[in-house]
């Protein structure tokens, strides 16, 4: 690793690391989902700011809304395409898109081929998206080769758990990226999550439909997450974190929820 | 057929979370069966786990596409090894079959080795009927056949049951004093089976595969009493659904290499026994007559959507039920069929009726861990959605399930969603109404229908002030944040 300055140069730092590495620079349309735009708007705020720091022209193109998966993973799948049709149109255009969600971008890169599966000019444009869409942090290591993020902010350390979702692991099979990035940000001790690649039992309308099942796999991850001992837990999907979030508020927990945007951004939690 | 309870899913399972003694044991069956699925898996290595799959797979897809055929052939071979095989339609006429069987034999008493197409039948209950004494021989059956329950796993019957509530049961129902010595139990099961396979007429098994080649029957058993039900008495019935078919005994192979490893983490099985015909003229022993009962049951209904159609993949070694979150909060009961967790959660609605089974589709996270384990690479998940699909859109009213009230839901996300000027205003919208109910951002209780299931456990964020595309288009957008 390079020896880095006071954090206060960092930022500039890395920008001129990266420009001399990688020009020209790479242009990616950030797909923010609707959960992160309607509630969570300060990740979408740092995924923007990572994505600048390494050099990315980043865009967001303003005819998206939702991917429509939460209607798709009900069986509604009229409804779901209307919404699909709305994402492809927004993202025709673009170079890459970026998702910071393990699930919306398995809808875009895996469902909407069975979503279209029946109609050969719309499957054609799901083909077509689906080799250009990366979630986040699979972004930032597979197309920009980025390993060491330094977190651009106070540089304590505190220690991070993460919980791997569901969707990011074993539809777009991300496993290491985050790790990798969490690791080496500088500012954080990774601390591993007992059965980590548990389910929370968030499942979308699952929570809702079955909410006793779905509290006891909920309560099952928030008993792992304090026995990993973390001040701070994380992972790519504000989907899950809302639901861990929200029993670890709701149980006054001493523990941050963050998506891993908002670490790498240097948030402090 | 089984009883079917499949619309008592929520309750039976609201009643299974609140079951200490059920979470312990699944607790405790759960993951010592994945965790030595998962040694034998990095025993052999990833990669080559990886190919036996595919080539698990690639056969299953070749004999399940040419099914015909190699029932046929099955069925010529059973025949020319001296054997009988006879087709059943439906659970109805499978019992009939075996009934027949019977009655024509004058059979008194059956002992069977496991065999989940008998539970799905409901045969031994037919049987009984009948007067004729039926005995369970693997002893996770004999514990729920004399606790008169039915199984709650593919592979470990009794898996629902703790060692004390076994002992209990043991000394109730045998008149044996009360031990929870393993050791004890398994000689007290042994004793009092030894006796039955001695005095049976007709010995019943089910089939881990049938070779269409040489018309053999494949079961794979870890306590040796397949093997004493399929050659001590005088009489050995089969039963086998008709997707357990394979064309030939070198694909057999892989299947063994699979299947042991899957569902119980061994390398190899304790007894595998080949059945191929009855005795002949120079061997020592085994039955006079054999007979292969081939089950369709509703298989056809599967067989015929490709979109389920790999559910007929199934080697039942219930790895899925193993790393499900949710059989694993739940037990097989609560499933209310004889095939619980994910496998049945597709097999189950297909068999019995998706209007009977319209919860098990949508219990699910779809959190994939399933397809993973499954050693024939079922893409669990997909099917799952598929089914939920035909509950929400089939032209078929006796499919379509879905209640006005999400269907309203549905299409009003919908068109919320479908413009950003109704997005933005129901951000606000629901801004305006939730946020006198929050404290720091955050609702806590709420009284408003489906909301109040998410806010019981867990608090819910207000919309924000202002949405991403606003911080976007007035600061992002500009180089700002």
């Amino acid at each position: 690793m390079p020896e880095w300055g006071g954090s206060a140069n960092l930022a500039r730092r890395f920008a001129r690391e990266i420009a001399l590495t990688q020009p020209p620079p790479i242009r990616a349309s950030l797909f923010v989902t609707c959960i992160i735009d309607q509630l969570h708007p300060e990740v979408g705020v740092s995924v923007v700011r990572v994505l600048r720091r390494c050099g990315v022209e980043v865009d967001f193109p303003e005819g998206q809304t939702c991917c429509g998966q939460p209607l798709y993973n009900s069986g509604f799948t009229q409804e779901a395409r209307k919404l699909a049709i709305r994402t492809l149109d927004a993202l025709d255009g673009s170079e890459y898109v970026v998702v910071p969600s393990g699930s919306c971008g398995a809808m875009l890169r895996v469902f909407y081929e069975d979503l279209f599966a029946d109609d050969p000019d719309l499957l054609e444009r799901a083909e077509a998206l689906r080799d250009r869409v990366y979630e986040f942090t699979e972004f930032l290591t597979d197309v920009l080769g980025v390993d060491t993020l330094p977190a651009d902010g106070p540089t304590a350390t505190r220690t991070v758990t993460y919980h791997p979702s569901c969707h990011l692991l074993r539809e777009m099979r991300v496993r290491e990226a985050p790790q990798q990035l969490l690791n080496n940000a500088g500012s954080v001790e990774l601390v591993e999550l007992p059965d980590a690649e548990q389910c929370c039992g968030f499942g979308g309308t699952f929570a809702v439909k079955y909410p006793h099942i779905s509290e006891e796999m909920l309560a099952d991850k928030l008993a792992s997450i304090r026995q990993s001992g973390a001040e701070t837990v994380t992972a790519c999907d504000m989907g899950c974190l809302m639901h861990i979030g929200g029993a670890i508020s709701r149980q006054n927990l001493p523990v941050s929820v963050q998506h891993v945007a908002q670490i790498l951004d240097g948030g402090e939690g | 057929m089984a009883e079917v309870a499949t619309r008592e899913f929520v309750p039976a399972s609201q009643a299974a979370v609140r079951d200490e003694q059920l979470r312990q044991a699944l607790r405790r069956a759960g993951s010592g069966f994945d965790g030595t699925r998962r040694e034998a898996i990095a025993e052999v290595t990833e990669d080559v786990w990886e190919d036996w799959r595919q080539q698990a797979r690639s056969i299953k897809e070749h004999t399940i596409a040419h099914l015909d055929y190699y029932l046929a052939m099955l069925e010529r071979n059973v025949r020319a090894a001296g054997g009988q095989a006879h087709f059943a339609r439906d659970a109805a006429q499978a019992n009939a079959i075996v009934s027949e069987i019977a009655r024509q034999q004058g059979v008194r008493t059956v002992t069977k080795s496991k065999s989940m197409v008998s539970e799905e039948l409901g045969l031994n209950h037919v049987l009984e009927e009948q007067g004729i004494d039926v005995f369970e021989t693997d002893l996770g059956e004999y514990i729920i056949q004399l606790a008169e329950e039915t199984p709650s796993h593919l592979v470990a019957p009794a898996l629902h049951k703790t060692r004390g509530q076994v002992a209990q049961l043991f000394a109730e129902q045998l008149g044996v004093p009360y031990s929870e010595d393993i050791e004890e139990m398994a000689r007290i099961a042994r004793v009092a089976l030894r006796q039955k396979f001695l005095e049976a007429d007709m010995g019943i098994s089910g089939a881990n595969f049938l070779v269409a080649e040489t018309g053999s029957l494949v079961i794979i058993t870890n306590e040796g009493n397949g093997r004493l039900c399929t050659s001590a008495p005088r009489i050995h019935v089969g039963l086998a659904g008709m997707e357990k078919v394979i064309p030939s005994l070198q694909d057999l192979a892989v299947f063994l290499r699979l299947l042991p490893r899957s569902a119980t983490g061994q390398r190899i099985t304790s007894y595998m026994s080949m059945v191929t015909g009855p005795r002949r003229a120079d061997d020592e022993d085994g039955p006079e007559e054999f007979h292969l009962v081939i089950v369709d049951n509703g298989r056809s209904r599967l067989l015929q959507d490709p979109a389920l159609r790999e559910s007929l993949y199934c080697i039942r070694c219930g790895a899925c039920l193993n790393v499900c979150p949710i059989y694993q909060r739940v037990g097989g009961h609560a499933y209310g069929w004889v095939y619980p967790g994910p496998i049945g959660s597709i097999v189950t609605p297909g068999l019995v009726g998706v209007a009977q089974a319209k919860d098990l589709p949508n219990a699910s996270t779809l959190c994939g861990a399933c397809r993973d384990a499954c050693p024939v690479q079922i893409n669990i998940p997909r099917m799952l959605l598929h089914l939920r699909r035909q509950q929400a859109e089939s032209d078929d009213t006796n499919q379509r399930t879905v209640s006005d009230t999400d269907k309203a839901l549905a299409q009003g996300f919908a068109t919320v969603m479908s413009s950003p000027w109704l997005l933005r205003l129901g951000r606000l919208v629901g801004r305006a109404l939730t946020a006198p109910l929050a404290r720091s951002g955050k609702i806590r209780q709420t009284r408003l229908p489906l909301v109040s299931r998410w806010t019981r456990a867990r608090d819910l964020p207000v919309p924000a002030g202002r949405s991403f595309r606003d911080r976007w288009r007035d600061e992002l957008s500009k180089g700002g944040n």
